[in-house]
């Protein structure tokens, strides 16, 4: 196997919470929004982050480029450790892993131009060059991503949404990354809208051979766009597989039920037969379930779940669960019954 | 004799940009117990169709046509009308279920208000009825909860905290504007399982207000699609998602990754929505439109019946949309050029 371009280990990030009224030595909470995460990124592959809001989807990809403190071991192909470098030996890998961000107006300077804004990359991470070199890269990258080269120096706020998501991805772009990281990259743009941005994101992947990571909250998006998909609860990983598996056949009984609530656009689709509902609310991540954190939650929790934490095993098809496998027909119909009451 | 009868409906506001039309010429019906599917994007004028409904328009805002409820016209009705109609006959749940509960005060406060106002009931058996319709839409602990605040439950709790308090007076049509769009997945299934039972329950017709074509299959019976403040095309929903024959359904159709199918690329509708503050003479599809002919441009397609209970507001020809047959003339249009 090629060494894997990024390879996470344990990637741990914890916040300390502080209560109002709190006294001053009192010990701060502590909310472990990822909570251990492991995965390998191939370069060129593109990884499905999904689970819902307070998953901590978002948290993992600023812990991996350094914007909120972390433990854990994130390897870079080079065999550097990204997690705990000083700003400045950071600077080199920013160059290499760039990141999109979810609304595209308020990721752009609004009082710098569209050329401005694309070019702050570059000549941030290659100072020595020469200003008429940078404005052709500039162009050349506006063109790539389907922007008119003669709207350099307009301002974002003349660009629609979708246009400004393409501003953010030409800025992304610029500096040749071997990673991007897509933070909801297309959730606020309209449908016929959001078509575009993957297409295009696709297209830009396959001839730059870039790897991305692809975190999303509709897991209609993620299936279209990713190799392999990483299913994430309270902060850890649930299930880990390539996106034909995971779809065709999930293991987890987490991901099974997130499964059977998309809805299908297709009348004949029968949602109230297939959907099996998940008991209660997301629990704090304040204070976890003990064991597996999906328990309180799962048709099938035994004993066993409520002591051992599962750990993520399996080759390829990865699981972290003590009973993997399809739901049963009784263990769908106990969920509803325990949803209903 | 419809529910809910809208005829004509336009809804225009005066900006320092000029005079936008945010709705223009809407004709719809609700029947009772139906449940009515609005899909578009946003700046389609979804949200204003059914704000001019329920007479909540902006004060720059005017609706001139005719809305009719159970034969009694109700646009531009005076408060003292609409105060009786709202809320006991029709009512609304918004996107947000946050910013549409207050903040300040109590579950039980905001929902006995409701029957204390428009039913007259004492404020303990009021509380007693808000404790019973909470149970209804499956909050546990209902009795302890409602001495809640808002802040204290989870985003789809609080959606159901508003199902409830809408359904207090028992209304006989439910406006639903994007009801799930700010929940998770797990949780809007839940909100829409619900949302069909209480429908059944209560003989309730609804229209749901929404741009994910996902959730209108799943649950409603006929669908207006909307772009630049005019439908498109309506039709029973089995129909429509099956041969859609207009060419923005077609696109919006392709556009949508799906889950239950392999899919290659995405067949996505080039350009952007236009602006509203200068509308298009013609057809306001035209410049996205793959079978876009010449007097689409200057002039603008009526929605024309073609089917029982289907219509459809376009020039090509019924036969070329459906088989996707493209006009000889249209070289294939490079997706996402400005």
């Amino acid at each position: 196997m090629t060494r894997p371009l990024l390879d996470v280990r344990d990637l741990r990030v914890t916040f300390h919470i502080r209560r109002e009224g709190d006294l001053p030595w009192t010990q701060p909470r502590e909310l472990h929004a990822v909570g251990g995460v492991d995965f390998s990124l191939a370069p060129g592959e593109t990884l499905g982050v999904v689970g819902e809001s307070g998953c901590g989807k978002s948290t993992l990809a600023r812990a991996l480029i350094g914007l909120v403190p972390a433990e854990g071991q994130a390897e870079w192909i080079d065999g550097k450790d990204l997690i705990g470098l000083s700003p400045r030996q950071m600077m080199k890998y920013r160059n290499d892993i760039q990141m999109v961000f979810q609304d595209p107006l308020a990721s752009l300077n609004p009082r710098m131009t569209v050329g401005q804004i694309i070019a702050e990359p570059l000549t941030t991470h290659h100072p020595g060059l020469k200003r008429a070199e940078v404005k052709e890269r500039v162009k050349a990258m506006m063109e790539k991503v389907g922007l008119l080269p003669n709207q350099i120096n307009r301002y974002p706020h003349e660009f629609s949404g979708g246009q400004c998501q393409r501003i953010g991805i030409a800025r992304a772009l610029i500096v040749e990354p071997k990673l991007i990281i897509c933070d909801e990259p297309v959730s606020a743009l309209d449908v016929s809208i959001q078509a575009q941005v993957i297409n295009l994101l696709i297209r830009l992947q396959r001839e730059l051979g870039l790897a991305l990571i692809f975190i999303a909250h509709d897991l209609s998006v993620v299936k279209h766009i990713s190799d392999r998909v990483m299913v994430l609860y309270l902060g850890r990983v649930m299930e880990i597989a390539s996106s034909d598996d995971l779809y065709a056949a999930p293991q987890h009984p987490y991901t099974q039920a997130l499964l059977s609530a998309v809805p299908v656009p297709d009348p004949a689709h029968d949602m109230a037969a297939s959907v099996v509902p998940l008991a209660g609310d997301l629990p704090s991540p304040l204070a976890p379930p003990s064991g597996c954190v999906f328990r309180t939650r799962c048709p099938r929790a035994t004993e066993r779940c409520a002591a051992e934490v599962p750990v993520l095993s399996g080759a390829g098809h990865q699981t972290a669960c003590h009973f993997p496998g399809p739901l049963t027909e009784a263990e769908i119909a106990f969920a509803r019954r325990t949803e209903a009451a | 004799m419809a529910l809910l009868d809208i005829n004509d409906l336009s809804v225009s506001f005066r900006t320092n940009d000029g005079v936008v039309q945010a709705v223009n010429n809407v004709s719809l019906s609700v029947d009772q117990g139906e449940t009515l599917g609005v899909v578009g994007e946003s700046g389609s004028g979804k949200s204003q169709l059914s704000f001019a409904i329920m007479g909540l328009l902006a004060r720059n805002g005017q609706a001139t046509g005719s809305v009719r409820f159970d034969g009694q016209e109700i646009l531009n009705a005076p408060p003292k009308i609409l105060n009786r109609i709202r809320a006991e006959k029709i009512a609304m749940i918004f996107q947000d279920p946050m910013t549409s509960l207050n903040p300040y005060m109590r579950v039980s406060d905001q929902m006995a208000e409701v029957l204390t106002l428009h039913k007259g009931m004492s404020r303990s058996k009021a509380v007693t009825e808000s404790v019973r319709m909470l149970d209804a839409v499956k909050i546990p602990d209902a009795k302890g909860r409602v001495r809640l605040y808002p802040h204290e439950f989870s985003g789809g709790m609080r959606q159901r905290v508003m199902i409830a308090m809408a359904l207090l007076c028992r209304p006989s049509l439910l406006i639903a504007d994007e009801p799930t769009t700010a929940l998770d997945v797990t949780v809007q299934a839940q909100i829409m399982t619900l949302l069909a039972e209480l429908r059944r329950e209560f003989g309730m017709a609804m229209i749901l207000i929404t741009h994910d074509l996902g959730v209108v299959a799943g649950s409603c019976e006929r669908v207006a699609v909307m772009y630049g403040g005019r439908i498109r095309e309506t039709g029973p929903v089995g129909p429509l998602f099956e041969a859609p024959a207009h060419p923005y359904t077609q696109g919006l159709l392709g556009a949508i990754p799906r889950i239950d199918q392999e899919g290659d690329e995405l067949s996505a509708i080039p350009g952007s929505p236009p602006n509203m503050t200068r509308p298009p003479a013609g057809c306001a599809f035209e410049p996205r439109c793959p079978y876009r002919r010449e007097d689409c441009a200057c002039q603008r397609p009526m929605l024309d019946a073609f089917a029982p209970a289907r219509a459809r507001a376009c020039f090509a020809p019924l036969d070329d949309v459906l088989q996707r047959r493209l006009p000889q003339a249209q070289t294939t249009m490079q997706g996402g050029q400005p």
